[in-house]
């Protein structure tokens, strides 16, 4: 109200302190978001004589990749890094091959049954899924699937493939049935119309729904910790030598499970809030 | 579409169903199971163990409390974001895929950012040595500090879980028509009446779903609070995962699952109630 009264004052004036004060906030949200990132990337490369400097100066001296080298020659880490890469990958593959025709009938088709399985797909949101690893366990073990990648891209693709089945409805719906109409006009099959029409129209937001499936499979730490012995993802393997490693390989693994999803998203920036808006309708 | 051809849609759901079914609704029943039996018998021994546990009600109480601390701020520094991003013109698109890296950090990264800062000689003792305040490395993450653990990690939760509900946020602000805050500024309501009783209604749907969301996974808090403060901050997730990975007792871990799925749902459905989305009324 005060800010009113003092506009009708001096306009200018206002306008270019509010001005001032809009970007000094945004300037200082940007800063609460980097400086922890940059703040932590020193700590990776700062090695043990890095940790124990004090007090700190928080600028970039005596900083090497030799400790990170040094962190990714440890025992373990490469490979926890693979099947990380291995159970994303499962994850993606599926949650696109289970979800995306799931996605496209409910774009393009009504049926009976059409509410139950959105209600069926939104359920799964207010269930904390990845606690569902615990009695996955025991029929696990008897599958044989206990400890490896399979089981774990598996329980992955319960958390991913809601969002893939809800997010690829939306893009479907983006493009024009009647350019697929047109295609069966011409002659072509549903399926052919599908995969020359719809397909490429529709695969950039594919590509992006499969990058969130990605990062959402990287990230996930609590199923992957119960379901895995030996055969640890990144995450996994964290979690379990955090108490006994010292400082700066912890501040290792963090950067090195920043860094992939960080690029991810700068990739899909352009699909961030198409797919969010269509994903929380 | 036309009639003869009504199998096709089931034939694309049916395998998302059968996944589904498998691995969501199978497990979830297990689990309850797993949590009311004992020796294949309806027994109520894991729910009364986990009940009679010391960590038991400090864990209800922290997860309980972290997630109080935490949800309203994230949604107040979202809806903030989501104002200050609708007044920029240039340098929009920058503005929020920095606002959305959080969104691709694992919370366990996020604990491990934090723990940068704030152990013994981080950067935060040697910013208040810096301005005096100190004198020498204060600890803040062990059992003796347990206030200062608990900010420690709800930080770490604000800094990482903001992004979720700014994106469905301005998602939900690109969505409400220019018109309305202009027909608004024309009859000569303020920014803060426009906010309130223009902005704020219209994205309802989206304060929803952000909220049911980012609560959910509050309530999911594990890998953070094991990363900053190891055992010394029991929350729910992490007695369960104890409970199945030190204890090896599977019955008592699904008594903590089927209370975390119970207050999950309890949270969702008060949401539901409370943000009633009205469909007439949306843009």
């Amino acid at each position: 109200m005060s800010a009113q009264t003092t506009s009708k004052a001096s306009p200018a004036s206002f306008v270019s302190s509010s001005r001032w004060l809009l970007w000094s906030g945004i300037a200082a949200l940007c800063a609460w978001v980097l400086v922890p990132i940059y703040l932590v990337a020193l700590g990776a490369l700062g090695g043990r004589q890095g940790v124990y400097q004090w007090p700190k100066t928080g600028l970039p001296t005596g900083i090497s990749l030799d400790p990170f080298i040094l962190f990714l020659k440890t025992e373990g880490v490469l490979q926890s890094f693979l099947n990380s890469l291995g159970a994303a990958g499962i994850t993606v593959a599926l949650s696109i091959l289970l979800g995306a025709p799931a996605g496209y009938a409910l774009a393009r088709y009504n049926f009976h049954g059409k509410d139950s399985y959105r209600l069926l797909v939104l359920l799964t949101r207010a269930f904390p899924l990845a606690i569902l690893a615990l009695p996955l366990t025991v029929s696990f073990i008897r599958l044989g699937l206990y400890d490896t990648i399979i089981g774990v891209g598996l329980i992955h693709t319960v958390l991913a493939l809601p969002f893939a089945a809800l997010v690829t409805q939306g893009i479907f719906m983006g493009v024009p049935r009647e350019l697929e109409e047109a295609a069966w006009v011409f002659g072509c099959t549903r399926v052919q119309a599908f995969f020359k029409i719809v397909a490429p129209l529709a695969l950039p937001g594919i590509v992006a729904t499969a990058v969130f499936a990605f990062v959402i499979s990287w990230n996930e730490v609590f199923a992957a910790s119960v379901l895995t012995v030996r055969n640890r993802t990144l995450t996994a393997y964290l979690l379990t030598v955090l108490s006994e490693s010292p400082m700066h390989y912890r501040f290792a693994g963090g950067l090195m499970l920043i860094l992939p999803s960080v690029i991810f998203i700068f990739a899909v920036r352009r699909y961030l809030f198409a797919i969010w808006g269509i994903s929380s309708k | 579409m036309t009639n003869n051809r009504s199998w096709i849609p089931y034939l694309l759901i049916l395998p998302s169903v059968a996944f589904l079914a498998l691995l969501f609704l199978v497990p979830l029943l297990q689990t309850m199971w797993l949590a009311f039996s004992d020796n294949g018998l309806p027994s109520p021994a894991n729910a009364q163990r986990m009940m009679a546990d010391i960590n038991f009600s400090r864990s209800i109480r922290n997860t309980f409390l972290l997630t109080l601390a935490v949800v309203p701020v994230q949604l107040a520094i979202a809806l903030v974001m989501g104002t200050m991003v609708a007044k920029v013109g240039r340098g929009r698109e920058t503005i929020l895929w920095v606002w959305t890296i959080p969104l691709g950090i694992s919370d366990l990264a996020a604990g491990l950012v934090w723990l940068s800062i704030l152990q013994n000689s981080g950067y935060f003792n040697s910013l208040l040595l810096g301005l005096g305040i100190l004198e020498r490395q204060a600890s803040w993450l062990s059992y003796q500090t347990p206030v200062a653990l608990f900010f420690a990690i709800a930080v770490a939760e604000i800094w990482r879980g903001t992004a979720i509900v700014m994106v469905i946020i301005v998602a939900g602000l690109n969505q409400v028509p220019r018109e309305f805050k202009e027909a608004a500024e024309i009859f000569g309501a303020g920014p803060w009446t426009r906010f309130w009783r223009i902005t704020l209604p219209l994205i309802r749907p989206a304060l929803q779903s952000a909220l049911i969301l980012r609560t959910v996974l509050a309530f999911e808090v594990f890998a953070v609070v094991y990363a900053l403060g190891g055992r010394n901050f029991p929350v729910l997730v992490g007695e369960a995962y104890n409970w199945q990975n030190q204890n090896q007792n599977y019955g008592v871990a699904a008594a903590y699952a089927v209370l975390i799925m119970i207050i999950s749902l309890a949270a969702t459905l008060i949401y539901l109630k409370v943000i009633k989305v009205d469909p007439e009324r949306l843009p």
